[in-house]
C-alpha cells in the first residue's frame, strides 16, 4: 500500500512537471522500503501500576546472527529506539546500567519476567535482528511485565544496505501511536540551507559564500547535501509529502523559487523572469505555493499564492508596505505573515482567498517576523521576537493570545520551523558561535543541537 | 572657456606641436564641464587663429583607467560607493546622498555602463523580512539615481537580505557597514 501510493507520486510528478535534470545531484538513496508485518495482538495497549506515565526498559536488541555487522545494527537499535523514545516524553524509562544484572534473553522466548518486575519495569522492549535472504529482519515486542503478555509485536525486514537507524525509527513511531496515540517524529526529517562546503559564488569579486540546500534526519544524523547549484538558495521548505523541497534559488541573479524532488534528481522552476520571488510556503495539500515578492515595485513586497507547476499567480496581500513571511494554516484556510504595515514587522492573518482584513496577531513585539503555524492538536504560531540585541522564538496560543517565550538571549535565536506534530520546534540559533540548527521542545524543554560544521540556517521540519 | 584656454595653449605650442600632431596619443573623451556661473563672457572670444589646424594639447596623455578597466577590476575598487542605512531604515541620509550624487555624475560620465543595486541588511533583523528590507533600500537607492537624470533601465534591483554581510563582525561598527546598497556594474 505504502510502496504503491510512493509509486503513484513518483510517476504523477514525472508526468505532470517539466522537469530540469540540470545540476542535480544524484537521487538521495531512496528510503529502504521495509515490509512489515504483525504476528500478535493490534491495538493493545500496555497498562500501567499506578499512575504517571509506563516505564519502560529497552535493553540492546539481540543479535540472532553471529557476523560483526548484525550485531552492530543489533546495538545501534537499541540505542537509536532509547533516544526516539525518550524525545516525546511519553514514556519513563529505567535506567540501562540497571539492567545490568539481568541476564541477556538470548530470544523472545526466553524473557526473565520476574527479574524485570523487580525492577518497576510496566513494559519491556525487547527486539531482535537476524540476517535473511531479504537482507535484515528485526522483530520487535513490547511486553506487559505484569501479565507477560506481548502488546506489540512487528517484523520490519528491509535491505542489508539500507540505514539501520530508519528501523528503530519505524519501530519509535509505532509503538508510540499503538501505545500513547501519538504521532512521533523519529521517521521525519529538518531541511536548512548550510555554507559548510566553503564555496565560493562565482560572477562575483566579494568573497561571498555558497550556500546549498541539505537534509537530516530529526535527530541530526545522516546529513546530505540535495543540490549543487553553487549560488545562494536558501529558506528550503517541505513538501507536505515529504518528497520536494521549494527554496529560493539565486542561481540566476534574481531570487526564484525552485523545487528539488530530492528523491529523483529533478528539479522545477516555480517562478522565472526578472522579478524577484522568496519564501515558497507548500498549501496543505501541496497543490500550491504562497510566496513573497516586490514585483509591483516601490519597495513594497506583497504575498501572491501560485499553483506549484508556476500557473494561475494571484495576488493575496494589497497593501503599501513589506509583507512577507507567510505560512499556511494546518487547515489551509488561512495563512499568516508578516507586515510592517504599522512601522515595525508584526504577525498577521489573512484568509487563503485573501478576502477580508488581515488580522494582526502579536500585540506586544517590537518585531515580529517568521510566523510558524503549529499542527494540531495545538493552535498556536510560533515566531521570531526582537528581543534585545538579538531575536528570541515566542509562540503565541491563538485562542487566548497567551504568548510563551522559549529561548532567552542565548545567542540569536530566530526562523521556528514546527515538528509535525508540534510538540517541537526547528530554529537557527548563534549560542555555539556561528548560526546552527537546534530543536526544542514546545515547552522550551530538551534543547538539542543538530548542526555543528559551517553556517547553517532557515530550517524546515518535513511532514512524514 | 575652455576653447579659450585651449586656444591659448594651441597658441603656445604650435611651434612643438606642429611636427608631431599626427601620432598625438588618443585620449578619452572629456568629461563635460561643469555648468559655467552666470558671468558671460564680456569680450567675444578672440578670433582662431587661421594659419594651423589647432592640434590637441599634450595634457593629458594618461589613460582613463576607469574606461579600460575590466569589469571585474572595475567592481574590485568600484568608484561606485555604497549608501549606508539606519537600523531598520530605508532613508537614504544625507551622507547617502552625497554618495549618490557622485555616483550619479559617474554614471552620467560613463553612459553604458548598467549596474546592480544590491540591498543588503545586518544580522540584527530576522532573514526573512530583511530581504524584504533589502529591497527598499536598493529601491531607494534606485530612485534617488533615476531623480537625477538616470535611466532606469540601467538600474537592476536585487535583494540579498542579511546573507552577504559586508564584515563577518557582531558589533555595531560591523552592522554599520553591512546596512548597505552596493552597486555592481555589471555592463560597460
Amino acid at each position: 500500500m505504502k510502496n504503491s501510493i510512493l509509486a503513484g507520486a513518483i510517476a504523477s510528478a514525472m508526468l505532470t512537471t517539466g522537469w530540469l535534470r540540470a545540476q542535480q545531484p544524484p537521487p538521495t538513496s531512496p528510503q529502504p522500503p521495509p515490509t512489515t508485518q504483525q504476528p500478535s495482538e493490534i491495538g493493545a495497549a500496555i497498562t500501567v501500576d499506578g499512575g504517571g506515565p509506563p516505564r519502560l526498559a529497552v535493553p540492546d536488541f539481540v543479535a540472532l546472527s553471529p557476523d560483526a555487522e548484525t550485531v552492530a545494527i543489533a546495538k545501534i537499535l537499541g540505542q537509536v529506539l532509547w533516544d526516539d523514545l525518550n524525545f516525546e516524553h511519553e514514556f519513563a524509562f529505567i535506567p540501562r546500567d540497571v539492567y545490568a544484572s539481568i541476564p541477556k534473553a538470548t530470544s523472545l522466548s526466553d524473557v526473565p519476567f520476574d527479574r524485570w518486575r523487580e525492577l518497576n519495569a510496566d513494559g519491556l522492549v525487547i527486539g531482535t535482528v537476524q540476517k535473511v535472504d531479504a537482507g535484515v529482519k528485526v522483530e520487535v515486542r513490547l511486553f506487559e511485565v505484569r501479565t507477560r503478555r506481548s502488546v506489540f509485536g512487528k517484523e520490519y525486514t528491509g535491505a542489508a544496505s539500507a540505514n539501520p537507524r530508519r528501523y528503530a525509527h519505524m519501530v519509535s513511531d509505532d509503538l508510540h501511536l499503538t501505545q500513547r496515540a501519538l504521532h512521533g517524529v523519529a521517521q521525519t526529517r529538518i531541511t536548512f540551507a548550510s555554507d559548510r562546503d566553503g564555496e565560493r559564488m562565482k560572477n562575483t569579486v566579494q568573497k561571498r559564500d555558497v550556500k546549498e540546500i541539505y537534509i537530516a534526519d530529526y535527530d541530526g544524523e545522516r546529513q546530505t547535501r540535495v543540490t549543487v547549484n553553487g549560488t545562494l538558495n536558501v529558506f528550503p521548505r517541505w513538501s507536505p509529502d515529504g518528497r520536494s523541497i521549494a527554496y529560493t534559488s539565486y542561481g540566476k541573479g534574481t531570487p526564484q523559487i525552485l523545487i528539488s524532488n530530492i528523491f529523483q534528481a529533478t528539479r522545477e522552476e516555480v517562478t522565472k523572469g526578472s522579478d524577484e520571488n522568496w519564501l515558497a510556503a507548500w498549501s496543505p495539500d501541496g497543490t500550491k505555493l504562497c510566496i513573497a515578492s516586490p514585483r509591483e515595485g516601490r519597495g513594497y513586497t506583497n504575498l501572491y499564492v501560485i499553483n506549484r507547476d508556476g500557473s494561475g499567480l494571484r495576488k493575496l496581500t494589497n497593501h503599501p508596505s513589506i509583507n512577507t513571511s507567510p505560512t499556511w494554516s494546518p487547515s489551509g484556510a488561512q495563512i499568516a505573515f508578516s507586515s510592517d504595515r504599522t512601522g515595525s514587522p508584526q504577525v498577521y492573518v489573512v484568509g487563503a482567498d485573501g478576502v477580508g482584513q488581515a488580522q494582526r496577531i502579536t500585540a506586544s513585539e517590537s518585531y515580529a517576523d517568521k510566523p510558524t503555524w503549529s499542527p494540531a492538536p495545538y493552535n498556536e504560531i510560533a515566531y521570531t521576537a526582537r528581543t534585545g540585541p538579538g531575536n528570541d522564538i515566542k509562540v503565541i496560543d491563538m485562542a487566548t493570545r497567551e504568548v510563551r517565550q522559549l529561548t532567552f538571549g542565548e545567542g540569536s535565536n530566530e526562523s521556528p520551523a514546527f515538528a509535525p506534530n508540534g510538540r517541537h520546534i526547528a530554529f537557527t540559533s548563534t549560542r555555539a558561535g556561528k548560526k546552527q540548527i537546534f530543536t526544542i521542545a514546545r515547552t522550551g524543554k530538551d534543547l538539542k543541537q543538530l548542526t555543528r560544521s559551517g553556517n547553517n540556517e532557515h530550517p524546515d521540519w518535513s511532514a512524514k | 572657456m575652455v576653447r579659450r584656454i585651449a586656444v591659448i595653449l594651441t597658441a603656445a605650442s604650435l611651434a612643438a606641436a606642429a611636427a608631431c600632431h599626427k601620432k598625438a596619443p588618443p585620449v578619452a573623451r572629456p568629461a563635460p564641464p561643469p555648468p559655467t556661473s552666470t558671468t558671460a563672457p564680456t569680450q567675444p572670444p578672440a578670433p582662431p587663429e587661421p594659419m594651423r589646424e589647432p592640434v590637441v594639447p599634450a595634457e593629458p596623455v594618461r589613460d582613463d583607467s576607469i574606461a579600460s578597466a575590466s569589469l571585474d577590476d572595475l567592481n574590485r575598487n568600484s568608484p561606485l560607493k555604497p549608501v549606508f542605512y539606519e537600523l531598520d531604515s530605508s532613508e537614504v541620509n544625507p551622507a547617502g546622498q552625497k554618495v549618490l550624487d557622485e555616483n550619479a555624475t559617474l554614471l552620467k560620465r560613463y553612459p553604458a555602463w548598467a549596474i546592480t543595486i544590491e540591498g543588503h541588511c545586518d544580522e540584527r533583523g530576522t532573514a526573512e523580512y530583511n530581504l524584504a528590507l533589502g529591497e527598499r533600500r536598493a529601491v531607494a537607492a534606485r530612485a534617488y539615481l533615476v531623480a537625477q537624470g538616470i535611466s532606469a533601465d540601467r538600474l537592476r534591483i536585487v535583494s540579498y537580505g542579511k546573507e552577504f554581510p559586508f564584515d563577518p563582525g557582531h558589533d555595531e561598527s560591523a552592522f554599520a557597514k553591512n546596512r548597505r546598497a552596493h552597486f555592481v556594474i555589471t555592463a560597460k
